[in-house]
């Protein structure tokens, strides 16, 4: 069994100061919901766990004018029960809704989805398809990074040592524009997405798109962004062919592999019908607000 | 290594205990506290036969590290009903027959308290999701489901 | 027993007894016991899916400052192969043995291999990895095709295939082969104007109770010794763990605690008598608690099949002829539910020429268990699936054709005797006329039906029941009651002394308190033990009008007792039954009842099932949309749970249908030990669940009750089979229906 050091610094220069320094593995807990299973599984035989959660602002959300500062350890029922951020994201707080039981999502959070930089973690397209930065703090100083080049592959992410994410800022949308987040499971609720897709679109007053972003989940080694998927729709009236069109970029952009929760054959035609249907979600959306 | 000491507040009462701070809030209300209400049926948050509520927010608590309840209120079974009134969400348990082997049932019913707090008029569909974290493998669901729905129904005042 | 009875109880949904204590959380499971100067035992488990063990050096462990005792096979003492009657079936001495602790070789990734027990449970988890154990890796064998090869990897040199003519000469992981027949199937076939043959498949699947093994164990050398454990059979624990152990049965008290399910995965011993020997080592009491993994991975789930299926029809629907094929996978121990397969397989019909032949296989994977109906689902399964063909290519309703073939009472039973009075008539009757039925089937969905059939089971009990002088008693039963029993013992009771039922307090005994009785399984316990507790009632109540009698200086026959008054009929006398136990001093002694039997006459269990499923074809995502569970139960004496039997075998027959399996990789490892990824059902998975409760009485009990436990987890696989298949036009011929098999169904064009 681990043997666990646990600290709960009140600030940012604290938590740094504790994770640049730790001589035994350092993890940040904020849900904990990723890291307390996989420190019962571990071999480690001592790990630092500084909890982040008594630091000022980071289990907290401001929608601003800018956009939205997402404070990296609030809950995901806390988010969920944001309804102005909901009325300005909905794909991307549907799919903290989608964490795990409602158990889970009084813990998960979306910075801890995101640092766990897990293929299949459900935020992590719904945020790149809101174009999101991770505002990274280190001993140096801070960094910016959007999240589509956070991740860098399976339980991988381009943090140092001494580094901790401060906040995720997603931007502010253009008028006419939203999202929506779709992950396949074969249950209803409790599993991990043998597929996701987040789309945000947006419409100009004829309803044709004229921006738009895919991410798409569980089908690589990272969330990937897919610009093939979100051309295919710019242009378009998002009628059945473009649809398809961005489904079949997407599947083409995959690179799934074969496991207990699906078939990598499986996984690349699963992701084209998320993209379809949620961009077409998406789109309901803008027309029907 | 020495143990983390820890102030807390379960079921409004103060506690005091001491832990490994590795040690789950579950290991420390089952074995420190002989609080054994609350159940393990996974150990990694898949069932939800372990929940209580942390600070008023339903939560596994094997997935909550002891030294996390450290000045929190936490929540669990042994805080619902009384010696001489069992709680409407157990009293409708009790009626429709809604437990079998009644493994699942304590954290079903602390789910279903955190459920109706926030949501008194759930739909059906509504009640469904916010407890598919709580496993049963006995009864289908079906009479949880009506007794939650009954309970719901009566604390909202027989409306 | 008359037709038309009158009960004063039996029938009403009442307030379980149990209850409050389950849900104020006061009830205590099997991890819920503490004693003190208690420790901790953890398990080593073995890491390679068939192996030789060539050494154990388990002194590192012993050394562990934490650590008390080390126990492997070899503290089990000297154990001989005897067959002995553990949980459902007979099972092996030895085979027990070494499946609670490895003999000489680990048979399945997961094999206990060694205990430790220690302070805490972390230091007893550290020492494991302080135990040196010396493997000859060996190839494993890991599905049945492979397993009945003539040059496969043999797991056990001693096991020659039983249920040939002539036993073979050569080792064979081919454990048993049965062959059951009735007329000629030829000659049906040759008869027959469409015969329709498929081949299935169904994975391993597992009870999924939610809790946990668990037990704590205190050794006593003054014969004292104490199991405490979740167990479905607290009596077999005790005859499994005293042999194991060497001790007489006397010496050992083992209490049920309430158990968290079993569904027929707690028949059986493992960490028990390793807690045991243990603690005997340790001279301390030992907890064991099993990981969600652990119980996944070396506890015993129900086989894997491969079936054969194969019926012939006349144009007007007459089956003439039904023929089976089967393999069962038992895991790493002879004794997979084959035979009962076999026996179930086309029992729901009435058909002069029936041949089916089934193969208990040994592999390298743990050895199943009971499982609900253990062996029924599966082979049910693939008779169902290609029954609702036969009706599809005769253009028939797939109700129509099952009334005009059901078994009723006389037809004859491939397995010997004729049906006396059974309910699948009246079973299929209700499923026709049934809304569901009735309705047109959704939009973009499809409908399956299907029967199914258990043997239920009646077998020991035994029963005490104490009256107390304020005419309040005690009911003591041996069945740990896993699904509300205690109720209906209470209201059976109630109904013969004519009381309350909450004057009577049901009790599950410890096996120091009453005589032997068979574990909670087969669906016996409200049929047998139920008919214990209607003999020990009925004791009392002769008790009551002796007792009366003798304070009216009457025979007991001039005393009249109805309605908990006794009344002599030669006088004015009347007296409660309160008034009589607490006279009971004056009249020879305090007043209890006995009923100790082994009950005969369980009555067969019929079940009918209709599922609409909807199916999205662009994932294959099947969602269950509406479902109807029919069975008889005889006499429903407490309705509420005979409808929770019903709803909960069929969400778990539906969870076998669309997603439960166990994965394994090349090495015979199971790459999905948790409820994360082994898929159970969740609320949100599912509509509610219809009941249709059908009564045709069974002649053997006092009040007509069958056993409803079991036969509710077999129609399922083919009612959501067929379903699947309806909605997506193609044949389903292997479960799970996960979305990923169904999708490539759907583009198999």
């Amino acid at each position: 069994m681990v043997s666990v050091v646990y600290e709960a610094p009140d600030s940012i220069e604290g938590a740094v100061s504790l994770l640049a320094n730790a001589d035994v593995p350092a993890h940040v807990l904020a849900g904990g919901t990723d890291l307390i299973i996989q420190t019962n599984g571990s071999s480690d035989a001592e790990r630092l766990f500084v909890d982040i959660k008594k630091i000022s602002g980071m289990n907290e959300a401001n929608l601003t004018d800018a956009g939205l500062d997402l404070g990296p350890s609030m809950s995901c029922a806390a988010l969920t029960e944001r309804s102005d951020i909901k009325a300005v994201f909905p794909g991307l707080v549907e799919s903290a809704w989608l964490i795990g039981s409602t158990q889970v999502q009084g813990r998960a959070s979306v910075g801890g989805n995101l640092c766990n930089s897990s293929p299949a973690a459900d935020t992590i397209p719904a945020l790149i398809a809101n174009g999101a930065r991770c505002v990274i703090a280190g001993s140096g100083g801070e960094r910016v990074v959007a999240v589509e080049d956070f991740v860098t592959g399976v339980g991988q992410n381009c943090m140092e040592k001494g580094e901790l994410l401060k906040v995720i800022q997603v931007p502010k949308p253009a008028a006419n524009t939203s999202d929506a987040y779709l992950r396949f499971i074969p249950r209803t609720e409790m599993d991990i997405a043998v597929a996701g897709a987040g789309v945000s679109v947006t419409l100009d007053d004829s309803g044709t798109c004229t921006a738009a972003r895919v991410g798409i989940g569980a089908v690589a080694p990272t969330a990937l962004l897919v610009p093939d998927a979100a051309a295919a729709l710019v242009g378009s009236a998002l009628d059945e062919a473009a649809l398809q069109a961005a489904a079949d970029a997407a599947s083409a952009a995959s690179s799934p592999i074969t496991d207990r929760r699906g078939t990598a054959d499986y996984r690349r035609q699963v992701v084209g019908v998320l993209v379809k249907r949620a961009a077409a979600i998406a789109a309901q959306r803008i027309k029907g607000s | 290594m020495a143990k983390s000491h820890v102030s807390t507040t379960i079921n409004g009462e103060a506690v005091e205990f001491l832990c490994e701070p590795g040690d789950t809030l579950l290991d420390v209300l089952r074995n420190e506290l002989q609080m054994t209400g609350t159940k393990e049926g996974c150990g990694s948050g898949d069932c939800g036969a372990c929940s209580v509520t942390l600070n008023g927010r339903l939560v596994c608590s094997c997935l909550v590290l002891g030294v996390e309840a450290d000045g929190a209120e936490v929540g669990t079974i042994e805080g619902i009903g009384s010696n001489d009134e069992l709680h409407v969400i157990q009293q409708k348990f009790l009626e429709h027959a809604a437990l079998q082997c009644g493994v699942c049932t304590p954290g079903l019913i602390v789910s279903t308290k955190a459920l109706l707090e926030e949501n008194p008029d759930p739909t059906e569909e509504e009640a469904r999701y916010y407890l598919a974290g709580n496993l049963c493998r006995c009864t289908g669901y079906d009479k949880i489901i009506r007794a939650v729905m009954d309970a719901a129904e009566t604390m909202r005042g027989g409306a | 027993m008359s037709e038309a009875q009158e009960f004063k109880y039996i029938g009403q949904r009442t307030i379980r007894p149990d209850g409050f204590d389950k849900v104020t959380g006061r009830a205590q499971y099997g991890a819920d016991l503490n004693l003190p100067g208690m420790i901790w035992g953890r398990t080593l488990r073995s890491p390679h899916a068939h192996a030789r063990i060539l050494a154990i050096d388990t002194s590192r462990a012993e050394a562990h400052p934490d650590v008390f005792a080390v126990v492997t096979f070899k503290d089990f003492g000297n154990v001989q192969s005897e067959k002995i009657n553990a949980g459902e079936g007979a099972a092996d001495m030895l085979d027990l043995a070494r499946n609670c602790l490895a003999d000489d070789k680990a048979l399945y990734h997961g094999h206990a291999i060694a205990a430790v027990a220690a302070r805490t449970e972390r230091a007893a988890d550290d020492a494991l990895a302080l135990i040196d154990v010396k493997y000859e890796v060996l190839p494993p064998v890991l599905n049945v095709e492979d397993a009945m090869k003539d040059d496969a990897p043999i797991l056990h040199e001693d096991q020659f295939t039983q249920g040939y003519e002539e036993t073979p000469s050569s080792p064979s992981n081919i454990a048993t082969r049965v062959e059951m027949k009735i007329g000629d199937v030829e000659a049906g076939f040759a008869e027959a104007d469409v015969v329709i043959e498929r081949e299935f498949r169904t994975p391993t699947a597992h009870q999924g109770y939610i809790e946990p093994h668990a037990c704590t164990a205190r050794y006593d050398e003054n014969g004292q010794s104490m199991i405490w454990c979740c167990t479905q059979g607290h009596f077999d624990v005790r005859t499994s763990t005293a042999k194991l152990l060497g001790l007489d049965l006397g010496r050992l008290k083992v209490i049920a605690s309430e158990i968290g399910g079993g569904f027929g995965g707690k028949t059986v011993v493992y960490q028990e008598p390793v807690a045991l020997a243990l603690s005997r080592k340790a001279g301390r009491p030992v907890k064991m608690v099993m990981n969600r993994d652990e119980v996944f991975i070396a506890t015993g789930p129900t086989s894997a099949a491969r079936l054969k299926a194969k019926v012939g029809a006349k144009k007007d629907g007459t089956i003439t002829a039904m023929q089976g094929w089967m393999a069962y996978e038992a895991g790493a121990f002879k004794g997979s539910p084959m035979m009962p397969g076999v026996m179930t397989m086309y029992t729901p019909y009435d058909c002069a020429n029936l041949l089916v032949e089934g193969f208990d296989v040994v592999l390298n994977k743990s050895k199943v268990a009971a499982y609900r109906a253990p062996g029924a689902p599966q082979a049910e399964f693939a008779a169902e699936m290609v029954v609702s063909e036969v009706a599809e290519a005769l253009g028939m309703d797939p109700i129509e054709l099952r009334l005009k073939n059901a078994a009723k009472e006389g037809t004859q039973t491939i397995y010997g005797p004729k049906f006396k009075a059974v309910g699948l008539v009246e079973c299929l009757e209700a499923a026709r006329d049934s809304e569901h039925y009735k309705s047109a089937v959704p939009e973009g969905c499809g409908r399956g039906i299907a029967s199914g059939f258990w043997f239920n089971i009646g077998g020991q009990s035994s029963v005490l029941i104490n009256m107390n002088t304020d005419g309040t008693g005690t009911i003591l039963e041996g069945s740990p009651d896993i699904g509300g029993s205690r109720a209906s013992m209470q209201m059976m009771a109630a109904e013969v002394l004519q009381i309350e039922p909450s004057c009577l307090k049901p009790i599950v005994a410890d096996t120091d308190s009453l005589p032997y009785s068979e574990g909670t399984g087969g669906s016996r316990v409200t049929f047998a033990t139920g008919m214990a507790v209607i003999e020990a009632a009925t004791n009392v109540v002769t008790q009551v009008r002796e007792r009366a009698a003798a304070i009216w200086n009457v025979t007991a026959e001039q005393v009249d007792y109805a309605d908990g008054v006794a009344t002599n009929t030669a006088g004015e006398d009347k007296m409660t039954l309160a008034e009589v136990c607490e006279a009971a001093k004056k009249t020879g002694g305090q007043i209890s009842g006995t009923g100790n039997i082994n009950a005969r006459g369980p009555g067969p269990g019929f079940a009918v099932h209709v599922c609409d499923v909807k199916v999205d074809k662009e994932t294959g995502k099947v969602d269950v949309v509406r479902y109807t569970a029919i069975q008889d139960a005889g006499k429903a004496i407490h309705p509420s749970y005979v409808e929770g039997q019903y709803q909960g075998g069929a969400v778990q027959g539906i969870g076998w249908a669309l997603n439960e399996e166990y994965i394994f990789n090349e090495d015979g490892v199971m790459e999905n030990p948790g409820f994360l990824d082994y898929r159970i059902p969740l609320a949100s998975d599912l509509p509610m669940i219809e009941t249709v409760i059908v009564e045709v009485p069974n002649a053997f009990h006092p009040y007509g009750v069958r056993g409803v436990g079991e036969s509710g987890i077999i129609p399922p696989l083919a009612a959501v089979g067929w379903a699947v298949g309806d909605a997506i036009d193609r044949k389903v011929t292997e479960l799970p229906c996960s979305p990923p098999r169904v999708l490539s169904l759907i583009q198999s064009g």
